[in-house]
Protein backbone atom coordinates (compact mmCIF):
# COMPACT_ATOMS: atom_id res chain seq x y z
CA UNK A 1 0.00 0.00 0.00
CA UNK A 2 1.73 3.08 -1.38
CA UNK A 3 1.60 6.58 -1.00
CA UNK A 4 0.69 7.39 -4.68
CA UNK A 5 -2.49 5.02 -3.97
CA UNK A 6 -3.92 6.60 -1.65
CA UNK A 7 -3.72 10.13 -3.37
CA UNK A 8 -5.35 8.55 -6.22
CA UNK A 9 -8.75 7.92 -4.02
CA UNK A 10 -8.33 11.35 -2.59
CA UNK A 11 -9.29 12.71 -6.03
CA UNK A 12 -13.20 13.22 -6.27
CA UNK A 13 -13.45 11.77 -9.56
CA UNK A 14 -12.32 8.21 -7.94
CA UNK A 15 -13.76 8.52 -4.77
CA UNK A 16 -17.15 8.88 -5.83
CA UNK A 17 -17.61 5.76 -7.31
CA UNK A 18 -15.87 4.18 -4.58
CA UNK A 19 -18.23 6.22 -1.67
CA UNK A 20 -21.29 4.85 -4.27
CA UNK A 21 -19.89 1.14 -3.56
CA UNK A 22 -19.06 0.96 0.13
CA UNK A 23 -22.48 3.17 1.27
CA UNK A 24 -25.05 0.10 0.74
CA UNK A 25 -21.97 -2.07 3.38
CA UNK A 26 -22.36 0.95 5.80
CA UNK A 27 -26.20 0.43 5.88
CA UNK A 28 -25.71 -3.33 6.24
CA UNK A 29 -23.59 -2.70 8.89
CA UNK A 30 -25.94 0.08 10.82
CA UNK A 31 -28.68 -2.50 10.26
CA UNK A 32 -27.16 -5.55 11.83
CA UNK A 33 -25.43 -3.33 14.45
CA UNK A 34 -28.75 -1.46 15.26
CA UNK A 35 -30.82 -4.39 15.55
CA UNK A 36 -28.55 -6.33 17.97
CA UNK A 37 -28.12 -3.13 19.78
CA UNK A 38 -32.28 -2.75 20.23
CA UNK A 39 -32.52 -6.35 21.23
CA UNK A 40 -29.60 -6.05 24.03
CA UNK A 41 -31.38 -2.86 25.53
CA UNK A 42 -34.53 -3.94 25.31
CA UNK A 43 -35.11 -7.23 25.93
CA UNK A 44 -31.36 -8.34 27.78
CA UNK A 45 -30.23 -5.21 29.40
CA UNK A 46 -31.99 -5.50 33.08
CA UNK A 47 -34.43 -3.14 34.58
CA UNK A 48 -32.37 -0.41 36.66
CA UNK A 49 -32.85 -0.36 40.59
CA UNK A 50 -33.06 3.35 40.67
CA UNK A 51 -34.28 4.68 37.78
CA UNK A 52 -36.53 1.60 36.74
CA UNK A 53 -37.13 1.91 32.56
CA UNK A 54 -36.37 5.24 32.41
CA UNK A 55 -32.54 4.22 32.20
CA UNK A 56 -33.29 3.15 28.33
CA UNK A 57 -32.90 5.95 27.51
CA UNK A 58 -28.96 5.80 27.55
CA UNK A 59 -28.62 3.08 24.87
CA UNK A 60 -29.52 6.42 22.64
CA UNK A 61 -27.68 9.58 24.62
CA UNK A 62 -24.42 8.45 25.28
CA UNK A 63 -23.87 7.05 21.36
CA UNK A 64 -25.46 10.21 20.23
CA UNK A 65 -23.01 12.01 22.61
CA UNK A 66 -19.83 10.36 21.39
CA UNK A 67 -20.60 10.71 17.91
CA UNK A 68 -21.31 14.38 18.11
CA UNK A 69 -17.92 14.91 19.88
CA UNK A 70 -15.75 12.31 17.28
CA UNK A 71 -17.47 13.78 14.34
CA UNK A 72 -16.08 17.34 15.02
CA UNK A 73 -13.11 15.68 15.83
CA UNK A 74 -12.91 13.76 12.32
CA UNK A 75 -14.11 16.68 10.96
CA UNK A 76 -11.06 19.15 12.60
CA UNK A 77 -8.83 16.17 10.63
CA UNK A 78 -10.00 16.52 7.06
CA UNK A 79 -9.88 20.35 7.59
CA UNK A 80 -6.39 20.01 8.92
CA UNK A 81 -5.24 17.43 5.98
CA UNK A 82 -7.23 20.20 3.69
CA UNK A 83 -5.08 22.61 4.88
CA UNK A 84 -1.75 21.03 4.94
CA UNK A 85 -1.61 18.69 1.85
CA UNK A 86 -4.30 21.09 -0.04
CA UNK A 87 -6.39 17.99 -1.60
CA UNK A 88 -9.89 19.04 -2.81
CA UNK A 89 -11.56 15.92 -1.26
CA UNK A 90 -10.78 17.04 2.81
CA UNK A 91 -13.14 20.09 2.38
CA UNK A 92 -15.70 17.94 0.93
CA UNK A 93 -15.82 15.47 3.85
CA UNK A 94 -15.90 18.13 6.34
CA UNK A 95 -18.68 19.96 4.78
CA UNK A 96 -20.28 16.42 4.77
CA UNK A 97 -20.08 15.65 8.37
CA UNK A 98 -20.83 18.89 9.85
CA UNK A 99 -24.80 18.38 9.44
CA UNK A 100 -24.86 14.84 10.89
CA UNK A 101 -22.48 16.08 13.74
CA UNK A 102 -24.70 18.96 14.38
CA UNK A 103 -27.64 16.40 14.42
CA UNK A 104 -25.86 14.10 16.83
CA UNK A 105 -25.82 17.03 19.10
CA UNK A 106 -29.43 17.32 18.89
CA UNK A 107 -30.38 14.19 19.38
CA UNK A 108 -27.91 13.79 22.42
CA UNK A 109 -29.94 17.00 23.88
CA UNK A 110 -32.88 16.24 23.10
CA UNK A 111 -32.55 12.64 24.95
CA UNK A 112 -31.05 14.41 27.87
CA UNK A 113 -33.87 16.42 28.53
CA UNK A 114 -36.22 13.85 28.25
CA UNK A 115 -34.04 11.62 30.61
CA UNK A 116 -33.86 14.71 32.99
CA UNK A 117 -37.41 15.15 33.54
CA UNK A 118 -38.13 11.56 35.28
CA UNK A 119 -34.69 11.88 36.60
CA UNK A 120 -34.02 15.44 38.42
CA UNK A 121 -37.73 16.80 37.90
CA UNK A 122 -36.41 19.15 35.23
CA UNK A 123 -36.03 19.45 31.22
CA UNK A 124 -32.60 21.24 31.38
CA UNK A 125 -30.24 21.28 33.95
CA UNK A 126 -26.98 23.19 33.54
CA UNK A 127 -24.90 20.21 34.58
CA UNK A 128 -21.19 20.39 32.80
CA UNK A 129 -21.95 17.41 30.03
CA UNK A 130 -25.18 18.77 28.74
CA UNK A 131 -24.02 22.46 28.94
CA UNK A 132 -20.88 21.84 26.46
CA UNK A 133 -22.80 19.34 24.53
CA UNK A 134 -25.09 22.81 23.96
CA UNK A 135 -21.87 24.93 23.18
CA UNK A 136 -20.73 21.93 20.74
CA UNK A 137 -23.98 22.23 19.12
CA UNK A 138 -23.22 25.93 18.62
CA UNK A 139 -20.04 25.12 16.77
CA UNK A 140 -21.31 22.78 13.95
CA UNK A 141 -23.86 25.96 13.75
CA UNK A 142 -21.26 28.28 13.06
CA UNK A 143 -19.13 25.85 10.58
CA UNK A 144 -22.25 25.10 8.88
CA UNK A 145 -23.49 28.90 8.83
CA UNK A 146 -19.92 30.20 7.85
CA UNK A 147 -19.67 27.46 4.68
CA UNK A 148 -23.25 28.44 3.42
CA UNK A 149 -22.48 32.38 3.77
CA UNK A 150 -19.46 32.39 1.81
CA UNK A 151 -19.79 31.43 -2.58
CA UNK A 152 -16.25 30.21 -3.32
CA UNK A 153 -16.76 26.85 -2.22
CA UNK A 154 -12.34 26.54 -2.25
CA UNK A 155 -12.79 29.68 0.07
CA UNK A 156 -15.61 28.12 2.18
CA UNK A 157 -12.97 25.06 2.45
CA UNK A 158 -9.96 26.95 3.58
CA UNK A 159 -12.37 29.41 5.80
CA UNK A 160 -14.20 26.15 7.30
CA UNK A 161 -11.06 24.03 7.91
CA UNK A 162 -9.52 27.53 9.92
CA UNK A 163 -12.94 27.39 12.05
CA UNK A 164 -12.87 23.46 12.99
CA UNK A 165 -9.46 23.49 13.89
CA UNK A 166 -9.51 26.99 15.82
CA UNK A 167 -12.96 24.39 17.44
CA UNK A 168 -11.13 21.87 18.46
CA UNK A 169 -8.30 24.01 20.28
CA UNK A 170 -10.67 25.13 22.10
CA UNK A 171 -13.56 22.52 22.87
CA UNK A 172 -11.08 20.99 25.90
CA UNK A 173 -10.93 24.40 27.50
CA UNK A 174 -14.45 24.56 26.86
CA UNK A 175 -15.17 21.12 28.45
CA UNK A 176 -12.58 22.11 31.26
CA UNK A 177 -14.30 25.33 32.39
CA UNK A 178 -18.04 24.58 32.11
CA UNK A 179 -16.98 21.61 34.46
CA UNK A 180 -15.36 23.58 36.63
CA UNK A 181 -18.08 26.73 36.25
CA UNK A 182 -20.22 23.56 37.20
CA UNK A 183 -18.49 22.27 40.21
CA UNK A 184 -18.19 25.79 42.22
CA UNK A 185 -21.98 26.56 41.57
CA UNK A 186 -22.67 23.16 42.95
CA UNK A 187 -25.59 22.64 40.87
CA UNK A 188 -26.81 19.00 39.68
CA UNK A 189 -23.56 16.85 40.57
CA UNK A 190 -25.47 13.80 38.93
CA UNK A 191 -23.87 12.74 35.77
CA UNK A 192 -25.78 11.16 33.66
CA UNK A 193 -23.77 8.52 32.53
CA UNK A 194 -22.44 7.16 35.83
CA UNK A 195 -24.99 4.23 37.02
CA UNK A 196 -23.83 2.70 40.79
CA UNK A 197 -24.07 -0.68 38.76
CA UNK A 198 -23.42 -0.54 35.10
CA UNK A 199 -24.25 -4.00 34.16
CA UNK A 200 -22.34 -5.88 31.62
CA UNK A 201 -25.22 -6.21 29.11
CA UNK A 202 -26.07 -2.56 29.29
CA UNK A 203 -22.21 -1.87 28.12
CA UNK A 204 -22.82 -3.99 25.59
CA UNK A 205 -25.98 -2.48 24.56
CA UNK A 206 -24.38 0.55 24.83
CA UNK A 207 -21.49 0.00 22.58
CA UNK A 208 -23.54 -1.64 19.85
CA UNK A 209 -25.78 1.09 19.60
CA UNK A 210 -22.34 3.30 19.44
CA UNK A 211 -21.11 1.09 16.77
CA UNK A 212 -24.69 1.23 14.82
CA UNK A 213 -24.62 5.35 15.06
CA UNK A 214 -21.14 5.45 13.71
CA UNK A 215 -21.81 3.22 10.58
CA UNK A 216 -24.87 5.48 9.93
CA UNK A 217 -22.74 8.67 9.83
CA UNK A 218 -20.83 7.06 8.03
CA UNK A 219 -23.36 6.45 5.15
CA UNK A 220 -24.94 9.95 5.44
CA UNK A 221 -22.19 11.15 5.26
CA UNK A 222 -20.73 9.38 2.42
CA UNK A 223 -24.01 10.09 0.67
CA UNK A 224 -24.18 13.78 1.32
CA UNK A 225 -20.44 13.77 0.03
CA UNK A 226 -21.22 12.09 -3.24
CA UNK A 227 -23.99 15.55 -3.57
CA UNK A 228 -21.28 17.65 -2.91
CA UNK A 229 -18.70 16.30 -5.35
CA UNK A 230 -20.91 16.36 -8.28
CA UNK A 231 -22.64 19.70 -7.60
CA UNK A 232 -18.50 21.15 -7.48
CA UNK A 233 -17.34 19.20 -10.16
CA UNK A 234 -20.45 19.22 -12.24
CA UNK A 235 -18.90 20.82 -15.19
CA UNK A 236 -15.76 18.37 -15.66
CA UNK A 237 -16.23 15.57 -18.08
CA UNK A 238 -16.05 12.78 -15.54
CA UNK A 239 -19.41 13.70 -14.02
CA UNK A 240 -20.61 14.04 -17.27
CA UNK A 241 -19.62 10.30 -17.75
CA UNK A 242 -20.46 9.31 -14.45
CA UNK A 243 -24.15 10.70 -14.89
CA UNK A 244 -25.21 9.08 -17.95
CA UNK B 1 10.13 52.17 13.33
CA UNK B 2 9.30 48.70 14.69
CA UNK B 3 6.06 47.23 12.34
CA UNK B 4 4.08 46.48 15.05
CA UNK B 5 3.77 49.83 16.69
CA UNK B 6 4.07 51.88 13.35
CA UNK B 7 0.75 49.69 12.86
CA UNK B 8 -0.85 50.15 16.39
CA UNK B 9 -0.33 54.16 16.08
CA UNK B 10 -1.63 53.88 12.16
CA UNK B 11 -4.53 52.51 13.60
CA UNK B 12 -5.02 54.28 16.51
CA UNK B 13 -4.34 57.53 14.64
CA UNK B 14 -7.33 55.95 12.50
CA UNK B 15 -9.90 55.65 15.33
CA UNK B 16 -9.03 59.14 16.60
CA UNK B 17 -10.64 60.93 13.45
CA UNK B 18 -13.54 58.37 13.78
CA UNK B 19 -14.08 59.06 17.48
CA UNK B 20 -18.28 58.55 17.40
CA UNK B 21 -17.48 54.45 16.42
CA UNK B 22 -15.33 54.32 19.53
CA UNK B 23 -17.61 56.29 21.90
CA UNK B 24 -20.36 54.11 20.01
CA UNK B 25 -19.28 50.84 22.16
CA UNK B 26 -18.78 52.15 25.27
CA UNK B 27 -22.16 53.75 25.32
CA UNK B 28 -23.61 50.51 24.02
CA UNK B 29 -21.61 48.90 27.55
CA UNK B 30 -22.61 51.76 29.51
CA UNK B 31 -25.94 51.03 28.87
CA UNK B 32 -26.54 47.55 28.59
CA UNK B 33 -24.98 47.40 31.87
CA UNK B 34 -27.56 50.41 33.54
CA UNK B 35 -30.68 48.43 31.82
CA UNK B 36 -29.84 45.15 34.19
CA UNK B 37 -31.21 46.91 37.32
CA UNK B 38 -34.22 48.25 35.91
CA UNK B 39 -34.81 45.16 34.34
CA UNK B 40 -34.41 42.74 37.52
CA UNK B 41 -34.96 45.48 40.50
CA UNK B 42 -32.96 47.73 42.81
CA UNK B 43 -32.50 45.33 45.78
CA UNK B 44 -29.02 45.47 46.34
CA UNK B 45 -28.04 41.81 47.22
CA UNK B 46 -29.68 40.99 44.13
CA UNK B 47 -27.46 43.21 41.88
CA UNK B 48 -24.10 42.37 43.68
CA UNK B 49 -24.74 38.41 42.89
CA UNK B 50 -25.30 39.72 39.07
CA UNK B 51 -22.45 41.97 38.60
CA UNK B 52 -19.65 40.13 37.49
CA UNK B 53 -21.84 38.07 34.94
CA UNK B 54 -24.06 41.46 33.55
CA UNK B 55 -20.20 43.40 33.16
CA UNK B 56 -18.44 40.55 31.46
CA UNK B 57 -21.68 39.69 28.95
CA UNK B 58 -22.14 43.43 28.46
CA UNK B 59 -17.99 43.23 28.10
CA UNK B 60 -18.14 40.32 25.32
CA UNK B 61 -21.36 42.21 23.15
CA UNK B 62 -19.42 45.47 23.40
CA UNK B 63 -16.38 44.40 22.27
CA UNK B 64 -18.31 41.99 18.92
CA UNK B 65 -19.84 45.56 18.22
CA UNK B 66 -15.77 46.91 17.01
CA UNK B 67 -15.06 43.50 15.55
CA UNK B 68 -16.41 43.90 12.03
CA UNK B 69 -14.92 47.36 11.43
CA UNK B 70 -11.16 45.33 12.41
CA UNK B 71 -10.43 44.86 9.01
CA UNK B 72 -13.10 45.96 6.81
CA UNK B 73 -11.69 49.33 5.95
CA UNK B 74 -8.11 48.11 5.08
CA UNK B 75 -9.69 45.32 3.07
CA UNK B 76 -12.01 47.73 0.77
CA UNK B 77 -9.03 50.36 0.24
CA UNK B 78 -6.47 47.63 -0.77
CA UNK B 79 -3.94 48.43 2.07
CA UNK B 80 -4.50 44.83 3.67
CA UNK B 81 -3.16 43.52 0.76
CA UNK B 82 -0.39 45.57 0.55
CA UNK B 83 0.30 44.39 4.31
CA UNK B 84 0.12 41.20 2.87
CA UNK B 85 2.73 41.61 0.36
CA UNK B 86 4.67 43.75 2.13
CA UNK B 87 8.54 42.68 3.90
CA UNK B 88 7.33 42.79 6.93
CA UNK B 89 6.07 39.69 8.65
CA UNK B 90 2.46 39.60 8.08
CA UNK B 91 1.57 38.26 11.43
CA UNK B 92 3.01 41.32 13.37
CA UNK B 93 0.87 43.67 11.25
CA UNK B 94 -2.16 41.51 12.17
CA UNK B 95 -0.93 41.77 15.79
CA UNK B 96 -0.41 45.25 15.84
CA UNK B 97 -3.99 45.35 14.14
CA UNK B 98 -5.46 43.21 17.46
CA UNK B 99 -3.67 45.27 19.66
CA UNK B 100 -4.73 48.22 18.01
CA UNK B 101 -8.55 46.96 18.23
CA UNK B 102 -7.89 46.08 22.03
CA UNK B 103 -6.84 49.42 23.16
CA UNK B 104 -9.47 51.21 21.44
CA UNK B 105 -12.57 48.78 22.23
CA UNK B 106 -10.93 46.93 25.07
CA UNK B 107 -9.37 49.06 27.15
CA UNK B 108 -11.95 51.92 27.80
CA UNK B 109 -14.08 48.86 29.26
CA UNK B 110 -11.51 47.89 31.57
CA UNK B 111 -11.45 51.60 32.64
CA UNK B 112 -15.23 51.70 33.20
CA UNK B 113 -16.05 49.01 34.82
CA UNK B 114 -15.26 50.07 38.10
CA UNK B 115 -17.71 52.80 38.06
CA UNK B 116 -20.46 50.59 36.73
CA UNK B 117 -19.53 48.16 39.25
CA UNK B 118 -20.32 51.02 42.05
CA UNK B 119 -23.60 51.44 40.72
CA UNK B 120 -24.16 47.17 41.80
CA UNK B 121 -23.09 47.92 45.12
CA UNK B 122 -19.57 46.09 44.26
CA UNK B 123 -16.83 46.91 47.41
CA UNK B 124 -13.91 48.19 46.69
CA UNK B 125 -11.56 45.07 47.02
CA UNK B 126 -14.08 43.17 44.04
CA UNK B 127 -13.76 46.17 42.11
CA UNK B 128 -10.04 45.28 41.50
CA UNK B 129 -11.02 41.74 40.84
CA UNK B 130 -13.21 42.67 38.51
CA UNK B 131 -11.06 45.24 36.75
CA UNK B 132 -7.83 43.34 36.92
CA UNK B 133 -9.53 40.01 35.48
CA UNK B 134 -11.22 42.25 32.86
CA UNK B 135 -7.30 43.57 31.99
CA UNK B 136 -6.61 39.83 31.25
CA UNK B 137 -9.53 38.99 29.85
CA UNK B 138 -10.61 41.96 27.41
CA UNK B 139 -7.07 41.15 25.39
CA UNK B 140 -8.44 37.77 25.17
CA UNK B 141 -11.84 38.37 23.32
CA UNK B 142 -9.71 40.80 20.89
CA UNK B 143 -7.40 37.96 20.31
CA UNK B 144 -10.64 35.23 19.56
CA UNK B 145 -12.17 38.02 17.90
CA UNK B 146 -9.73 38.91 15.42
CA UNK B 147 -10.06 35.06 14.09
CA UNK B 148 -14.18 35.42 13.42
CA UNK B 149 -13.48 39.28 11.86
CA UNK B 150 -11.23 37.58 9.19
CA UNK B 151 -13.05 34.81 8.97
CA UNK B 152 -15.86 36.73 7.84
CA UNK B 153 -14.52 39.68 5.95
CA UNK B 154 -16.54 40.38 2.95
CA UNK B 155 -19.07 37.50 3.33
CA UNK B 156 -22.22 38.15 3.09
CA UNK B 157 -24.56 38.46 6.46
CA UNK B 158 -20.53 38.91 8.26
CA UNK B 159 -21.73 41.20 11.24
CA UNK B 160 -24.36 38.17 12.60
CA UNK B 161 -22.38 35.28 11.41
CA UNK B 162 -19.43 36.62 13.55
CA UNK B 163 -21.31 36.90 16.45
CA UNK B 164 -22.58 32.86 15.80
CA UNK B 165 -18.96 31.94 15.35
CA UNK B 166 -17.39 34.21 17.94
CA UNK B 167 -19.35 33.78 20.83
CA UNK B 168 -19.58 30.09 21.53
CA UNK B 169 -15.57 30.36 21.95
CA UNK B 170 -15.68 33.83 24.25
CA UNK B 171 -17.65 30.73 26.66
CA UNK B 172 -14.18 29.90 28.91
CA UNK B 173 -13.01 33.22 29.03
CA UNK B 174 -16.92 34.41 30.29
CA UNK B 175 -16.67 31.92 32.90
CA UNK B 176 -13.17 32.51 34.83
CA UNK B 177 -13.63 36.06 34.49
CA UNK B 178 -16.99 36.12 35.86
CA UNK B 179 -16.15 33.64 38.08
CA UNK B 180 -12.99 35.37 39.49
CA UNK B 181 -15.54 37.93 40.81
CA UNK B 182 -17.80 35.61 42.23
CA UNK B 183 -14.85 33.77 44.05
CA UNK B 184 -13.72 36.98 46.07
CA UNK B 185 -17.07 37.37 46.61
CA UNK B 186 -17.88 33.96 48.17
CA UNK B 187 -14.65 34.45 50.33
CA UNK B 188 -12.54 31.17 48.09
CA UNK B 189 -10.15 33.71 46.65
CA UNK B 190 -9.67 34.66 42.70
CA UNK B 191 -6.19 33.36 42.04
CA UNK B 192 -7.39 30.36 40.63
CA UNK B 193 -9.82 32.01 37.86
CA UNK B 194 -7.19 34.88 37.48
CA UNK B 195 -4.40 32.72 37.08
CA UNK B 196 -6.39 30.15 34.53
CA UNK B 197 -7.74 33.43 32.76
CA UNK B 198 -4.18 34.38 32.06
CA UNK B 199 -3.47 31.27 30.70
CA UNK B 200 -5.91 31.12 28.03
CA UNK B 201 -4.58 34.82 27.20
CA UNK B 202 -0.83 33.35 26.95
CA UNK B 203 -2.34 30.40 24.23
CA UNK B 204 -4.41 33.10 22.21
CA UNK B 205 -1.55 35.53 22.24
CA UNK B 206 0.81 32.45 20.88
CA UNK B 207 -2.20 31.40 18.47
CA UNK B 208 -4.75 33.89 17.63
CA UNK B 209 -2.40 35.80 15.33
CA UNK B 210 -1.35 33.07 13.14
CA UNK B 211 -4.78 31.75 12.83
CA UNK B 212 -6.09 35.26 11.74
CA UNK B 213 -3.02 35.35 9.46
CA UNK B 214 -4.15 32.51 7.79
CA UNK B 215 -7.42 33.14 7.45
CA UNK B 216 -6.63 36.86 6.05
CA UNK B 217 -4.81 35.20 3.37
CA UNK B 218 -7.70 33.17 2.78
CA UNK B 219 -10.19 36.43 2.42
CA UNK B 220 -7.50 37.84 0.21
CA UNK B 221 -6.67 35.10 -2.53
CA UNK C 1 -36.96 -11.34 29.72
CA UNK C 2 -38.81 -8.69 32.03
CA UNK C 3 -41.94 -8.00 29.83
CA UNK C 4 -44.78 -10.38 30.92
CA UNK C 5 -47.02 -8.22 27.71
CA UNK C 6 -46.66 -5.98 25.01
CA UNK C 7 -48.97 -3.51 26.93
CA UNK C 8 -46.19 -3.46 29.60
CA UNK C 9 -43.41 -3.22 27.21
CA UNK C 10 -44.95 0.17 25.35
CA UNK C 11 -45.60 1.26 29.11
CA UNK C 12 -41.84 1.46 29.98
CA UNK C 13 -42.45 1.04 34.10
CA UNK C 14 -44.20 4.61 33.55
CA UNK C 15 -41.86 6.52 31.79
CA UNK C 16 -43.44 5.52 28.04
CA UNK C 17 -43.51 9.16 27.12
CA UNK C 18 -39.93 9.17 27.84
CA UNK C 19 -38.15 6.72 26.19
CA UNK C 20 -40.22 6.56 23.60
CA UNK C 21 -39.78 10.53 23.05
CA UNK C 22 -36.12 9.80 22.80
CA UNK C 23 -36.29 6.82 20.76
CA UNK C 24 -38.85 8.07 18.43
CA UNK C 25 -37.18 11.28 18.40
CA UNK C 26 -33.62 9.53 17.13
CA UNK C 27 -35.55 7.13 14.89
CA UNK C 28 -37.47 10.26 13.09
CA UNK C 29 -34.57 11.88 12.84
CA UNK C 30 -32.16 9.50 11.29
CA UNK C 31 -34.57 8.14 8.87
CA UNK C 32 -35.27 11.96 7.59
CA UNK C 33 -31.77 12.79 7.41
CA UNK C 34 -30.60 9.90 5.17
CA UNK C 35 -33.75 10.54 2.74
CA UNK C 36 -32.66 14.49 2.10
CA UNK C 37 -29.02 13.58 1.52
CA UNK C 38 -30.39 10.63 -0.65
CA UNK C 39 -32.72 13.66 -2.27
CA UNK C 40 -29.92 15.84 -2.53
CA UNK C 41 -27.51 13.59 -4.26
CA UNK C 42 -30.81 12.59 -6.91
CA UNK C 43 -31.49 16.10 -7.63
CA UNK C 44 -27.96 17.13 -8.70
CA UNK C 45 -27.48 13.88 -10.82
CA UNK C 46 -31.29 14.78 -12.08
CA UNK C 47 -29.87 18.41 -13.35
CA UNK C 48 -26.49 17.23 -14.92
CA UNK C 49 -28.35 14.87 -17.11
CA UNK C 50 -31.01 17.46 -18.13
CA UNK C 51 -28.05 19.54 -19.24
CA UNK C 52 -26.68 16.94 -20.72
CA UNK C 53 -29.92 16.01 -22.52
CA UNK C 54 -30.30 19.56 -23.20
CA UNK C 55 -26.33 19.66 -25.21
CA UNK C 56 -26.78 16.71 -27.19
CA UNK C 57 -30.25 18.05 -28.27
CA UNK C 58 -28.60 21.75 -28.93
CA UNK C 59 -25.84 19.73 -30.83
CA UNK C 60 -28.66 17.60 -33.32
CA UNK C 61 -30.44 20.74 -33.87
CA UNK C 62 -27.34 22.52 -35.15
CA UNK C 63 -26.28 19.24 -37.41
CA UNK C 64 -30.15 19.31 -38.64
CA UNK C 65 -30.14 23.23 -39.96
CA UNK C 66 -26.45 22.72 -41.75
Amino acid sequence: MNLINWFKFASPQSFYPLAGKMIPWFWALATVFGAAGLWLSFFVAPTDAQQGEGYRIIFVHVPASWLSMFIYLIMAAWAGLGLALNTRLSGMMAQSLAPTGALMALLSLWTGALWGKPMWGTWWVWDARLTSELILFFLYIGFIALQAAIDDPRRADKAGAILALVGVVNIPIIYFSVKWWNTLHQGSSVSLTKSPSMAQTMLWGMLLMALCFWMYSIAVALTRARAIILERERHTEWVKHAVE
Amino acid sequence: MNPLFATVRRDLLLALRRKSEVLTAVFFFIIVVSLFPLGIGPEPALLKKIAPGVLWVAALLATLLGLPRMFAADHADGTLEQMALSPSPFGLLVAGKILAHWLVCGLPLVLLAPVLGVQFDLDGEALGVLTFALLLGTPLLSLIGAIGAALTLGVRGGGVLLALLVLPLYVPALIFGAGAVEAHIAGLGAGGHLSLLAAQLALAIFFAPWATTAALRIALE
Amino acid sequence: MQWNSIGEFFAMGGYAFYVWGSFGACLLLMVAEPILARRRLNEVRAGIARALLADSLADELDNGSQ
